[in-house]
């Protein structure tokens, strides 16, 4: 096979660059874990909420955790919202309660989704990051599921249909603890 | 008759796989779209639908089909010069399936083109990755194409065969720099292989026997034919809510055909749901080595070519385009749909093709040949 | 057609040397900060059905084919 410059060039930079993004921390799974872990406690924070009142996570102590981190914008988040509802709704009497942290700069794209696809949660906006930053969020969506004492104790992700079983597992878990 | 130049089914069907290939992060959405396109230039006139649908299984595996057709009106010149006015279809089949698993996208898809003298068989496959955060995705690809070569006369198909294989290597990647902007960076050998040239078509040389001064011989072409391309593509999102985009493509191969390509173009959402796009395409290329317009005698060369594809030449094209969202609420299935009208006005110079409907009394005098062609599509998509 | 000489081979060598020394270099743009590159005005092929069809109609006419696809950027969603 007659192979030119450019080619066998290209090929030589390709074959060089690959084996070293792992090492460098650029694929593969250790590139994917830098969020918060679990075991620590979960950093306090305040937003407002939708409702136009500030909440802060203290105001949550007791209670088993589930935070959302979601977007208007990512597919995924926006395909996991009604499954989050439905999991609030069920687990509430429990001693559960869920927020969804929305990430957006602007708060009318955001406003705009809910309009159609209304969840009885509250929402919190953090338009500057600041609350994304703490809990080192490394993908969207991100979920953390915090226990009634205030620790991290799961953190997941991404979203794909089937997750909320594991969700389902862990609060179930988490609720029979002890208050 | 008179093909699309072969090159056209291998090429149809790179473009066709290409575009199959989607983000490495997830699978590509459920959709299916209705097109209705539209050539006109050259004495030349194609049109015909497309249908394109896909749709998930599961939550790891796409599927996809399209279907496409051209109905081929051609007096073009080579066809007015040469032989005589014909009509013809040309359909094509595209099969795909993707799988996507934790951040590689695994797309393999078969490909079938078939028109009365031309019979072309593609398959590919390619793996696209995420890495870095999903900053980066990176994709290689190989295709694979067999073809085969017939003959037809006013429609009835003559036993006339030839072969050509193909392979194409492809390695893509693409990067995002900042939250505004991205970069796509592509690089592309194919190499063919048998019978390259088209059973129709001829080459002229001077002929001081004849009273117009040329005579026509078959052409020849080398049985090979490797070819690279390489290219970069900016993405910029203006902080008004608009898109600028900048691409320029370096082409060259064995037949000693070089070529450049510039594109800009600009996308504006407006009125809510509403987008407007537009684009400037530049494009130059040299010729083949073994091409002429004008041979100085019969057989004059070991490989004769006069196919103004070959030629030098330079063309522009303006794209202007129109989309209108839309969210239908007597199909709750549907997501959202699109209505997209999109308009293109191509102008090709060509340096070293001569219009020998212009004739003169001296051969290779005429007219240079320039072509100018308006292409549209009218496309309906929707998602679900 | 040129070999790839010595210090080529050398040069790539170091390059992907210095590259793994890096250690884990974290994402300067992070998830929650892709809406821009995830709106559909920002991807590269939003209508393949489009897109491939006037590819063909200037391979068909044109000595130039391929390197014209590119996949990625987006919300990284996942």
């Amino acid at each position: 096979m007659h192979t030119s410059t450019p080619v066998k060039l290209f090929a030589v930079l390709l074959a060089a660059i690959l084996p070293a993004l792992p090492a460098a921390g650029l694929a593969g799974p250790s590139s994917q874990s830098a969020d918060i872990a679990p075991g620590v406690s979960a950093p306090a924070f305040q937003l407002m909420s939708s409702s136009g009142k500030p909440i802060a996570l203290s105001d949550l102590k007791g209670q088993v955790v589930l935070i959302n981190f979601w977007a208007s914008w990512c597919g995924p988040c926006r395909q996991e919202m009604p499954i989050l509802d439905q999991l609030y709704r069920s687990y509430k009497a429990a001693g559960f309660t869920l927020i969804g942290i929305n990430v957006e700069p602007n708060a009318r794209d955001a406003d705009r989704f809910l309009k159609g696809t209304p969840v009885s949660f509250p929402i919190l906006f953090d338009p500057h990051s600041q609350v994304s930053k703490l809990y080192q969020i490394s993908g969207m969506p991100s979920t953390v599921i915090i226990d009634r004492s205030g620790t991290v104790r799961y953190v997941h992700h991404g979203y794909q249909p089937g997750d909320e079983g594991e969700y389902l597992n862990q609060i179930r878990a988490l609720t029979q603890d002890a208050p | 008759m008179l093909q699309l130049t072969r090159r056209a089914h291998w090429l149809a069907a790179i473009a066709f796989a290409l575009a199959a290939v989607g983000r490495a992060d997830v699978l590509p959405d459920d959709r299916t779209d209705l097109l209705y396109h539209h050539f006109e230039g050259g004495g030349v006139e194609v049109q015909g639908p497309s249908v394109l649908v896909r749709k998930k299984i599961g939550d790891s595996v796409s599927l996809s089909y399209q279907y496409y057709l051209d109905m081929i009106s051609s007096a073009s010149i080579d066809v007015v010069t040469q032989a005589s006015k014909y009509k013809e279809q040309r359909t094509q089949q595209n099969f795909g399936v993707d799988y996507l698993h934790n951040n590689t996208l695994y797309s393999v898809g078969y490909i079938s083109s078939i028109e009365p003298d031309y019979n072309s068989k593609t398959a590919f496959f390619n793996i696209s990755q995420s890495l870095f955060g999903d900053l980066t995705t990176i994709n290689f690809g190989y295709t694979g194409g067999w073809d085969i070569v017939g003959k037809a006369d006013k429609g009835i198909v003559q036993p006339f065969r030839a072969d050509a294989d193909r392979r194409n290597y492809q390695v893509g990647l693409s990067q995002v720099l900042t939250r505004n902007l991205l970069l796509g960076l592509n690089f592309e050998t194919d190499e063919s292989e048998g019978y390259l040239h088209s059973p129709y078509r001829s080459v002229r040389y001077i002929d001081p026997t004849v009273q117009r001064g040329y005579s026509y011989e078959p052409e020849r072409y080398p049985g090979t034919r490797t070819s690279n391309a390489a290219s970069a593509q900016l993405k910029y999102y203006l902080p008004y809510h608009a898109a600028l985009d900048g691409t320029y493509r370096f082409y060259s191969d064995t037949w000693g055909i070089q070529a450049n390509t510039v594109e800009l173009g600009y996308t504006q959402p407006a009125f809510y749901s509403w987008t407007f796009d537009g684009s400037l395409r530049y494009y130059d290329q040299s010729h083949a080595s073994f091409y002429s317009d004008l041979f100085p005698y019969a057989n004059a060369q070991n490989f004769l070519g006069r196919d103004r594809e070959l030629a030098q030449f330079h063309s522009m094209t303006v794209d202007l385009g129109a989309s209108w969202q839309f969210q239908p609420r007597w199909a709750r299935w549907i997501q959202k749909g699109t209505v997209n009208l999109d308009v293109q006005r191509m102008l090709m110079n060509y340096q070293d093709f001569h219009n020998v409907l212009d004739p003169a009394v001296i051969p290779g005098t005429e007219p240079l040949y320039t072509l100018d062609a308006t292409v549209m599509e009218f496309f309906i998509s929707f998602w679900y | 057609m040129r070999r790839i000489n010595w210090r080529t081979w050398a040069a790539l060598a170091a390059a992907s040397t210095l590259l793994a020394g890096c250690g884990p270099l974290q994402p300067w743009v992070k998830p929650y900060q892709r809406e821009h590159l995830a709106d559909p005005i920002m991807s590269f092929d939003p209508n393949p059905i489009a897109s491939s069809y006037l590819e063909h109609v200037f391979e068909v006419r044109e000595g130039a084919r391929g390197a014209s696809g590119s996949v990625g950027g987006g919300c990284g969603c996942n």
